[in-house]
């Protein structure tokens, strides 16, 4: 075998053997999602990340999962994934105890575009776990808020008690320029925020098409709605990004999992922008 | 609030964008300033009432009553509509509203304005057609909360 295949095989094999990380926490965000807080084994620092990537975290035994960086992207001694436990892996995950051995590879994939929205306004829409990989973007603007114009965060859950980081969007909505407002599909009376879907919040945004970024994650059939009416109130769709999900596997672009058209989620993708994919979206059989 | 006030008042709701000057004051006439307070019930379900609300400022929320328990199904504000029920042939409310805030509305006799519908088939197509924009958007954002698409199992399912 010639040195260079050599070299690539090595590559690959090193791409695919997870790092190793330990549990520093676990935090409870609903009845069914946790945050959990990786440490590194080694003491180094973790390589940074970028607001949107995501990791392929392996729980030993059971199975390995991506999962979308949720922490502060300037914060290196840990990484923050926030997890909803669904299955026999996400609740093995959620179950660790501090000090528990994960594997990591990565970070992987593309970005949040945070250098397109510089000096415009922002928009995020997040549904459901959906908030969580955009958590980072919205650090990452509050960290350098001179740098774009408004924020604003709409997001939408099923119900009030499925409302992740609620303490943080209550903070949030209290800074200048920043707007924030969530809404439930269900709601007790005891609920005083919004009900309805989340595309019912845009009543309250003064949007300013060609001066504003949108970053969208959520059920896809929540993308498609927030797509219709951001398209109806004039936003080019050049300027909506959104985080697509398939089912990834090796995280790299090789097994073909998550094919998506011309495009890997996980390599190409998962955030893309909108006229990028636009052919694909919402299509039955991708 | 003056006819003259209310038209203009009028004018700046997004329900009447594209209606003609002289249909806005067609509605001015039959409009009157009305205001709810903080937790007020506005209708009860099973009510009979005939007021159809342009929502000038506040909050308002739909509810339906199951035993035990209040469910909220929607919450409306400033630019939106309460009671579209009351130009169709019933007046019976299917659900109780209640007022989240101090509310400020415009209400409208549902009789009065079927009555206007008949008599002048143009302004009546233009209500009716704006009408049933509010029916449809309700119609769809019901639909995507019946989705339950936050749900991990509605994610599956299929």
């Amino acid at each position: 075998m010639a040195v260079a295949e050599l070299e690539r095989e090595q590559t690959t094999a090193s791409e695919m053997t997870p790092a190793m990380a330990r549990v520093a926490q676990v935090r409870k965000e609903t009845y069914d999602t946790f945050t959990l807080a990786l440490e590194p084994s080694n003491g180094e620092p973790f390589p940074g990340f970028t607001p949107g990537q995501f990791s392929m975290l392996y729980v030993f035994g059971n199975g390995e999962l991506p999962i979308s960086i949720s922490g502060d992207p300037e914060d290196r001694a840990r990484l923050l994934y926030t997890v909803r436990s669904v299955g026999k892996t996400t609740q093995a995950l959620v179950s660790s105890r501090p000090g528990d051995a994960v594997g990591m590879r990565g970070p992987y994939g593309s970005h949040w575009p945070l250098k397109v929205a510089r000096g415009k306004d922002v928009l995020i829409v997040a549904g459901g776990i959906g908030l969580a990989p955009l958590r980072p973007a919205i650090h990452y603007i509050l960290r350098h808020r001179a740098d774009y114009n408004r924020l604003v965060v709409l997001y939408g859950a099923r119900s009030p008690r499925d409302l992740i980081f609620r303490k943080q969007l209550e903070d949030w909505g209290r800074l200048p320029d920043t707007q924030v407002l969530s809404t439930v599909d269900y709601g007790g009376l005891s609920w005083r925020g919004h009900v309805g879907v989340v595309t019912g919040l845009f009543r309250f945004v003064r949007l300013q098409p060609f001066h504003t970024v949108a970053m969208i994650c959520g059920p896809e059939i929540m993308m498609r709605y927030v797509i219709w009416e951001l398209e109806a109130r004039g936003m080019p769709p050049g300027d909506l990004y959104l985080s697509l999900e398939r089912n990834m596997k090796c995280g790299i672009g090789f097994c073909g999992h998550c094919q998506y058209g011309p495009n890997f989620i996980c390599k190409d993708g998962p955030i893309f922008p909108y006229h990028e994919v636009r052919s694909w979206f919402g299509r039955y059989e991708l | 609030m003056t006819v003259e006030n209310l038209a203009n008042t009028l004018r700046e709701h997004p329900f009447l964008q594209g209606f003609a000057a002289n249909d806005i004051d067609k509605l001015a006439a039959m409009a009157s300033e009305v205001r709810f307070g903080k937790g007020e019930l506005i209708f009860r379900e099973g009510d009979e009432s005939s007021f159809f609300y342009l929502l000038l400022s506040g909050k308002v929320a739909l509810e339906t009553n199951t035993p035990g328990r209040i469910l909220r199904i929607v919450t409306l504000g400033h630019g939106e509509e309460l009671g579209w029920s009351s130009v169709t042939s019933s007046h019976r409310k299917q659900f109780q509203a209640r007022s989240l805030e101090e509310t400020q509305a415009l209400a409208f006799d549902g009789v009065r304005l079927q009555h206007a519908c008949e008599e002048d088939c143009r302004f009546g197509y233009t209500l009716m057609s704006a009408m049933l924009r509010v029916v449809a958007h309700r119609l769809q954002s019901t639909r995507l909360q019946l989705l339950d698409m936050y749900s991990p199992v509605s994610a599956k399912v299929g």
